[in-house]
């Protein structure tokens, strides 16, 4: 088999005297889906800013599609094909719909300032492709006619799926889905554990996803990987995972086991 | 508070006209032009109560109230030749017509009440001059989000460039690039104002990127803290640039003086009937309107095309959320520098070109008063919408030059009081910025996007503390 797409090795993040991620080596291979579990406060989220270089990790590299992208900016892991959602929504909150997926191209599209000004005929038609590329986003993401609608006037739900639109919009080869369905209903989180699904069969896209919700982690996941205080304690297939003594112990306590 | 009183006063307002048989509903059913129609006569009346009750009553009042209605009642939008919206040129070429044509009816214009006569033609010049650096700043500020508080050090970089080559201050170089009226027995570089305006841009654009590299990784207030120290270094080199390293760059404290004017040659007078030099021509003042309004077309498209293209995009994403636009892949660091660069390019032509116009480049019109001043326009005009800063520069350089100065005057004449109203001048911009602050954070004329900004709350409470509760 290939190369896996993402690979960290040993990567460890301290804050101060505080380790949030201890050492983890971590594979997504191509068309994977794979979840990230843990309790509350085990790491997932600091090790996905390392991921998306939101976070510089303190030792451990982190490549990609064979590339070691450690230490670089966020925007160079968004060109080489990592696209992400935030746990706590970050829209561009007073943009609307189509611009926020607009803005989510920016790395695909080549306009500079002068051609700008001008308004060459490639900046024009790069233009109206993009438009009608995010409105074709914004449909297949499940937001048809919201295109215009102001990010903050969005349903919550809605927000979410905008949030998923403006990552698909950046091209990526391996989707970043940080609790993407926190706050929705059970019939919101089947129709979008159905979604992620749909991504990978027609897309080939790779996701990444930290989850609560245990339906979606063994309803869509390939593989799931669970860290507890910075370390990984376990990784494995879906089943496998809901036997492992480490795990129940460590989202139970002791006492589970006995 | 403020909505309180705006509903009493509507409340009160629709109990008397629904005394008389006018009510909310029936207002309600009419369409939306025929509203506005009856609002624009009902304000248009009110003015020219108000023009007949000071004592003004002229036939140019009227004409200039007939002007208004005709511009702003019918719905032009509509209009269609074929499949061409001609409609929506017909209020912008109205007003460019108007500012046009200014200096051949300045002179019938009439009083108005409290401020006087109408702005005097170089006053007009310098409102269109200082409109363009607030739109440079707005490229900064509103745009982008930067807080930049030392946008003089851009205009002061453009004046000094037109001063360096469009002067005798060089004296050991002789060099004559299409300069128009030198003197016999002229030194130092002359270049052709048209070719110092842009090379004046460009140098003020790499001097923004240089400051900006350094300083851009800072955030809020740390960002306006360091630009407000490069709005203070700025004058102090001016001042004390007579022997930097033993050359004399800037003139010290007497400022570079006099700098040539623009002009178009004897060639293009002969042919084109262009001015040959703006020096000489009888309406001196009128011939800088024009090419000042050319300048500041420019620099509004500009600002349109780039607000609507990639670049402006990534700005305002910059604004809105700065990790969430570095993770959809916009580099932070070059799209602010571009952002620096673009705002520091007008900035500097309008230096240039307000420098060739006052023939002069002095360390004093560059303090730290200038960069407030600008940023002042920017946010009671309205940060990011460019017809809003347009109006706040146009505002304040007037109460600048001449409004403040005519206020006192009607005060002093009518109340019996004695205050010299200039003085005081600083004092009441802060009072206009506090009121605008309460009333309206947005500005006068705020962008629709802005406006949103500026009236969230909910929105910035991370979702992740209301799970944890």
């Amino acid at each position: 088999m290939a190369e896996p797409l993402l690979v960290t090795r040993s990567l460890r993040k301290e804050f101060g005297g505080l380790v949030a991620v201890d050492g983890v080596d971590f594979t997504v291979p191509e068309g994977s889906i794979v979840s990230l579990i843990g309790p509350n406060g085990a790491g997932k989220t600091t090790f996905f800013n390392m991921l998306t270089g939101v976070y510089k990790p303190t030792a451990g590299r982190v490549s990609f599609a064979g590339e070691d992208l450690t230490g670089k900016p966020p925007h160079a892991f968004t060109q080489r094909g990592i696209g992400r959602t935030f746990q706590n929504i970050r829209l561009f909150q007073n943009m609307t719909a189509l611009e926020n997926v607009l803005v989510g191209m920016h790395v695909r599209l080549k306009g500079n300032l002068f051609e700008a000004i001008i308004r060459t005929p490639r900046v024009r038609h790069e233009e109206r492709d993009a438009r009608a590329r995010a409105r074709e986003l914004i449909e297949y993401s499940g937001l048809r006619g919201r295109a215009d609608i102001i990010g903050r006037n969005l349903s919550y739900g809605d927000q979410r799926r905008l949030e998923v639109a403006r990552a698909l919009a950046t091209d990526p080869k391996l989707l970043l889905l940080d609790e993407p369905t926190a706050g929705m209903n059970p019939q919101e989180t089947a129709e979008f554990t159905e979604f992620v699904a749909k991504l990978r069969s027609e897309r080939g896209l790779a996701v990444l996803m930290i989850e609560h919700d245990m339906r979606v982690v063994m309803g869509v996941s390939d593989r799931v990987t669970v860290l507890d205080y910075g370390e990984k304690i376990a990784e494995g297939e879906p089943l496998e995972i809901q036997k492992n003594e480490r795990v129940i112990e460590a989202y139970l306590g002791k006492a589970a086991l006995a | 508070m403020r909505r309180r009183i705006a509903t009493q006063v509507s409340a009160g307002w629709w109990a008397a006209l629904g005394s008389v048989g006018l009510t909310r509903e029936r207002w309600l059913t009419l369409s939306p032009a025929r509203r506005r129609a009856v609002k624009e006569v009902v304000w248009v009346g009110i003015g020219l109560v108000l023009i007949a009750a000071f004592g003004v009553w002229q036939t140019s009042a009227l004409a200039i109230a007939a002007v208004v209605l005709l511009i702003v009642v019918p719905p032009y939008k509509k209009f269609k030749v074929g499949r061409f919206p001609v409609g929506k040129w017909v209020v912008p070429a109205a007003a460019l017509a108007i500012v046009i044509a200014y200096p051949y009816y300045l002179n019938s214009m009439p009083q108005v009440p409290i401020f006087g006569p109408f702005p005097m033609i170089s006053t007009v010049v310098a409102m269109m001059i200082f409109s363009m650096m607030a739109l440079g700043l707005n490229f900064v500020v509103g745009y982008a989000g930067l807080l930049d508080l030392g946008y003089v050090a851009f205009y002061a970089m453009g004046a000094y460039v037109a001063g360096w080559f469009a002067s005798d201050q060089f004296s050991a170089q002789h060099l004559d690039l299409g300069a128009v009226g030198l003197q016999p027995g002229w030194i130092g570089f002359h270049f052709s104002i048209w070719l110092v305006l842009p090379m004046a841009g460009i140098a003020t654009a790499l001097i923004g990127v240089i400051i900006g590299l350094p300083t851009l990784r800072l955030r809020g207030d740390y960002l306006a803290i360091v630009t407000l120290g490069f709005g203070e270094i700025m004058p102090q080199v001016a001042n004390n640039g007579n022997s930097l390293f033993g050359f004399n760059v800037t003139n010290g404290p007497e400022g570079i003086t006099p700098i040539d004017g623009p002009g178009f040659g004897q060639w293009a007078h002969k042919h084109l009937h262009l001015p040959a030099s703006y020096l000489t021509v009888g309406n001196y003042d009128s011939v800088f309107l024009w090419t000042t309004l050319v300048l500041i077309l420019i620099t509004i498209f500009c600002s349109m095309r780039l607000r609507d293209s990639r670049l402006g995009r990534a700005w305002i994403a910059i604004r809105e959320d700065e990790i969430a636009a570095a993770a959809m892949g916009i580099p932070l660091m070059r799209t602010k520098t571009w952002a620096y660069a673009t705002g520091a390019f007008f900035g500097g032509v309008a230096g240039a070109w307000y420098a060739s116009y006052k023939s002069g480049a002095f360390p004093t019109d560059f303090f730290f008063q200038i960069s407030v001043f600008i940023l002042c326009m920017v946010i009671l005009g309205g940060m990011g919408n460019i017809w809003g800063v347009i109006f706040g520069a146009c505002f304040l350089t007037y109460l600048d030059r001449e409004g403040l100065a005519n206020v006192g005057a009607w005060m002093n004449g009518h109340l019996g009081t004695n205050v010299n109203v200039p003085l005081y001048e600083f004092g009441i911009y802060g009072a206009i910025i506090v009121i605008v602050m309460l009333f309206r954070p947005e500005g006068l004329i705020p962008s629709s996007r802005r406006s949103a900004e500026l009236h969230e709350g909910v929105h910035d409470t991370p979702l992740y503390d209301i799970e944890a509760m």
